[in-house]
């Protein structure tokens, strides 16, 4: 039996082959990837999946790729830290921290679901394949498609600072610059996708691209020793990793390979962009979307397309929700900094501080297992840090410089 | 004859206004709603306009001009 039974509208339930398409045409509904899990109870086992790649690919039976494996064979499979440190300062007797800032090849998890939306591009035959973003999804596009020899056009507002655009020019895109506002871009883009046949893929390959999302969960729940953590937090922006991480829980739990998970998704979002987390704390179905205004550019989508989902998914696990100011960010990058040497980008110091304010609130009570979600490293962004950082001794190059001012420092610090 | 896919989200104080009229009469846009949730505050409606790629241009600008959000059905497609 296939295990791949096509796509499903979310909405309305209607079903279509598996083919590069992302609206249902009777409801303009989202589709989603269809499974056959009948077929899979039963072949797939934490032995299987043990036996697998020490990458994504070991879940390769979740996910909609038939073939081989075409990029990204070593994506994914990130660490699982157990916090010591942090946990102290938070108060909190179990934290895991989910690493993803060290994601092969371009540090965010954005790499897991290009991965599998290029694998599923070549599959459907697409020479080229294109998306329109301003960071960590450009430079993972980019490099995949130059690991599968594929054309690559990124699009970019043209105002976009030239600092953000290395990171997906090195890798020899074809980079387009549309002058006009962000919905001007986002317009141009979904016209530009109706007209070629490119794999866009947030767009017409978003329902296997967006799947890529489910391994953050696996890797989690598997990692720790095949357990669900009672509670997960997770940086929110389209409101897509969230819903696959819920969605992982569920797969694993409705194919044995963890017993009764109750854990409850909790939303980060800052306070200059959180449509999702108002939703929840509103507990309204009702996005009203937002101008995103703060400094956590990676989560700020203002009319997030899986915002619903991300709320019922929230809802259904029992968890809540928590918005962020900038000051509170910085002071989350630094706080997992400083106590377990990992520099994240702003939406890991919204999702730190937003623990922080759940577990301080007692949502998240100080004896119950928690997993942070670390999206993507924090040196592909330093500007936001810049002006909070100092040196904080320079000196002639003298021994005797060096203890006069290693004295005045012990003093300041009171030692 | 050109076509476009859109999703609507309409501000609180356009809800009562007949906006989707004035787009068919105004612009000479065919319009076809497949989904839509319209209550006393909020409301959104997605549907599929056809008609002369200018008219489309002009129409959505006039949308935009009375505070109307007009999206891709998708939605936001530039991501971070």
């Amino acid at each position: 039996m296939e295990k791949l039974k096509g796509l499903k509208c979310r909405e309305c339930g209607r079903r279509y082959p598996s083919s590069p398409a992302h609206i249902c045409e009777f409801c303009f509904g989202p589709l989603e990837v269809d499974y056959n899990y009948d077929a899979l109870k039963g072949v797939i086992t934490r032995a299987s999946i043990a036996a697998g790649p020490p990458s994504i690919w070991r879940y390769k039976d979740l996910l909609p790729i038939e073939g081989d494996v075409a990029v990204g064979h070593h994506v994914g499979f990130t660490p699982l830290i157990r916090s010591q440190n942090l946990a102290e300062e938070l108060g909190v007797r179990e934290l895991w921290i989910k690493n993803d800032s060290v994601c092969h090849p371009t540090w965010s998890f954005k790499d897991r679901v290009v991965s599998v939306a290029v694998t599923k591009a070549k599959e459907f035959g697409f020479d080229t394949v294109a998306c329109a973003s301003t960071g960590n999804l450009a430079n993972s596009v980019a490099a995949h498609a130059a690991e599968a020899r594929l054309r690559s056009y990124i699009f970019i507002p043209a105002d976009l600072e030239r600092g953000k655009i290395v990171g997906t020019l090195v890798y020899h895109p074809t980079l387009v610059a549309v002058q006009g506002t962000y919905d001007e871009v986002n317009r141009l883009c979904s016209e530009v996708s109706d007209k070629y046949r490119w794999a866009f893929v947030n767009i017409n390959i978003r329902p296997f691209y967006s799947e890529g999302s489910k391994t953050y969960g696996y890797e989690i729940l598997e990692q720790l020793g095949w357990r669900a953590p009672g509670h997960i937090v997770v940086p929110c922006a389209g409101g897509s990793l969230i819903t696959k991480i819920w969605k992982a829980i569920r797969e694993f739990s409705m194919l044995g390979l963890v017993e009764r998970p109750a854990t409850k998704m909790h939303a980060a979002q800052a306070t200059g962009c959180g449509p999702i987390v108002t939703m929840i704390k509103k507990d309204t179905d009702v996005l009203a979307p937002e101008r995103p205004n703060t400094i956590a550019k990676s989560l700020a989508i203002g009319n997030p397309a899986d915002g619903y989902y991300a709320y019922r998914s929230v809802k259904e696990s029992g968890g809540y929700g928590e918005h962020v100011t900038d000051e509170e960010i910085v002071q989350g990058m630094l706080l997992l900094a400083r106590t377990e040497g990992i520099f994240t980008e702003t939406a890991g110091g919204v999702t730190v501080a937003v623990t922080k304010k759940l577990i301080e609130t007692g949502v998240i009570p100080r004896d119950e297992s928690v997993v942070i979600c670390i999206t993507g490293i924090g040196l592909k962004t330093p500007d936001v840090l810049q002006e909070r950082l100092e040196t904080h001794v320079t000196i002639r190059p003298s021994l005797s410089a060096f203890d006069r001012a290693l004295a005045e420092l012990k003093s300041q610090a009171g030692q | 004859m050109a076509r476009m896919r859109v999703r609507l989200t309409f501000p609180p104080e356009r809800i009562q206004e007949p906006v989707i009229y004035h787009l068919v009469k105004d612009f000479d846009i065919v319009t076809n709603i497949r989904r839509a949730d319209v209550k006393a505050d909020h409301g959104w409606v997605v549907l599929e306009l056809e008609g002369k790629e200018d008219n489309l241009h002009r129409g959505i600008a006039w949308l935009k001009e009375k505070g109307v959000k007009v999206d891709p059905i998708g939605r936001d497609v530039i991501v971070p």
